[in-house]
């Protein structure tokens, strides 16, 4: 059996199998009290023809086991980054979605909301703004400090940077238990604007990253 | 700031180097750190920003724009996307999942390390690196050799903005480079 790593990195004219359909490790032991764990990225549901760009976007994101430790699943959207065609459809998606909305900001999250946060921004005339790990930033910054599982980080934004009556987008590449976007959103209210939605390419749903946003919306396009 | 030489006809630089915002003494004493998020908070200057450096790399048969943790990820992947390339993510330690390949490199004291993903790159490949900033050169140098090491010709790197005192062209082992901006 191939490894899932030379049959990501094939050359695009080859046929190439959508990832749940790997096993990433040998199969689970067959008690049926534990839960499968190979992660099958589904395709949200489809609207107006949407689905052949989920499909190609869901399958070209690759699952690292047990990174960064033991347990862990990783999504890795690096293998998103080397399909050109899908990861022009992953923005050409957020972009249909937002252009008509009056959007003046888009934030993204170190590091990866750094890839997918700045076409966006481009496409639909809106500042990009980064929201840094602490001591990036240079000059005057507001800072959030936000809980992880053992111990607390902090997200930091440039004063200045978002006023009151702006409407903002918040990019990450994916949300887990919603502890840096929170931040994140926490961070750009205390400016004074408006969160329209936060946006990711992928949802971890059993995470619960949803309930600790509230009420504020939250659009993925993959969910593992 | 001023804008470069040869570049001096193009009415969008000019911009460019004024949106970008000079912060004293960060991150530490004596060091005036180019800040380009005012350029980014200027929608016009950072489309004209990207729209330069595509119009240089369309039809240049560029497979690759990799892009240097984490400020080359705001410039590179609109690039790449542009042009019909590959982006890929140059990182620090333990960042990439998965198999990597790494290259160490000089820091005024001390080392530092940047890596890539085994098989993002193949023999064939060519390659883009591009980062905010060019200064002594140093992350730049360890970006073409994991590149060169994968078997990718790296064509030219690409930065927004130089300091050329630094003498980091020197360092990129005889690859040409591009920037919109010098700041002396």
């Amino acid at each position: 059996m191939p490894s899932p790593l030379s049959i990501i990195f094939q050359a695009p004219s080859s046929p190439r199998l959508p990832s749940f359909f790997l096993p990433v490790f040998s199969p689970p032991p067959p008690n049926p009290v534990l839960r499968p764990r190979f992660v099958s990225l589904k395709a949200m549901a489809s609207e107006d023809g949407k689905d052949h760009r989920l499909a190609r976007i869901s399958s070209s994101i690759r699952v690292i086991p047990d990174f960064p430790k033991p347990g862990i699943m990783f999504q890795d959207i690096t293998t998103l980054l080397l399909d050109h065609k899908a990861f022009r459809d992953t923005i050409d998606i957020f972009v249909e979605r937002y252009r008509e909305k009056n959007i003046s900001i888009v934030a993204g999250i170190e590091a990866r909301g750094f890839i997918f946060g700045p076409p966006i921004a481009l496409a639909i005339g809106a500042k990009f703004v980064p929201m840094r790990k602490p001591k990036k930033l240079p000059g005057e910054v507001i800072s959030e400090e936000y809980a992880l599982e053992y111990g607390t980080d902090k997200m930091e934004m440039h004063v200045g940077a978002v006023q009151p009556g702006d409407r903002a987008l918040v990019i990450d590449d994916l949300i887990a238990t919603g502890g840096t976007l929170c931040a994140a959103v926490r961070l750009i209210e205390r400016a004074g604007a408006e969160v329209v939605e936060c946006a990711c390419v992928i949802e971890l749903p059993e995470l619960k990253g949803r309930e600790r946003l509230g009420d504020r919306p939250v659009f993925v396009l993959v969910k593992g | 700031m001023s804008a470069c030489k040869d570049r001096e006809q193009d009415p969008r630089i000019e911009g460019i180097a004024s949106s970008i915002r000079v912060v004293p003494n960060f991150p530490k004493p004596g060091i005036m750190f180019q800040d380009i998020t005012t350029l980014l908070l200027d929608p016009k200057a950072f489309k004209n920003t990207v729209d330069l450096f595509v119009e240089r790399y369309t039809g240049k048969d560029i497979t690759v724009v990799a892009g240097i943790e984490a400020r080359g990820f705001i410039f590179g992947p609109p690039i790449a996307l542009a042009i019909g390339a590959k982006f890929i993510p140059l990182r620090k330690p333990r960042k990439l999942p998965g198999e990597v390949i790494s290259e160490e490199y000089v820091l005024e004291y001390g080392t530092d390390c940047l890596q890539m993903h085994i098989g993002a790159v193949q023999p064939g490949d060519r390659a883009l690196v591009v980062d905010d900033l060019i200064a002594t050169g140093g992350t730049l140098c360890a970006a073409i050799k994991l590149l060169e090491r994968a078997g990718a010709e790296v064509v030219e790197c690409a930065c927004v903005i130089e300091l050329p005192e630094l003498k980091g062209r020197e360092r990129l082992n005889g690859k040409p480079l591009y920037i919109l901006v010098e700041s002396r």
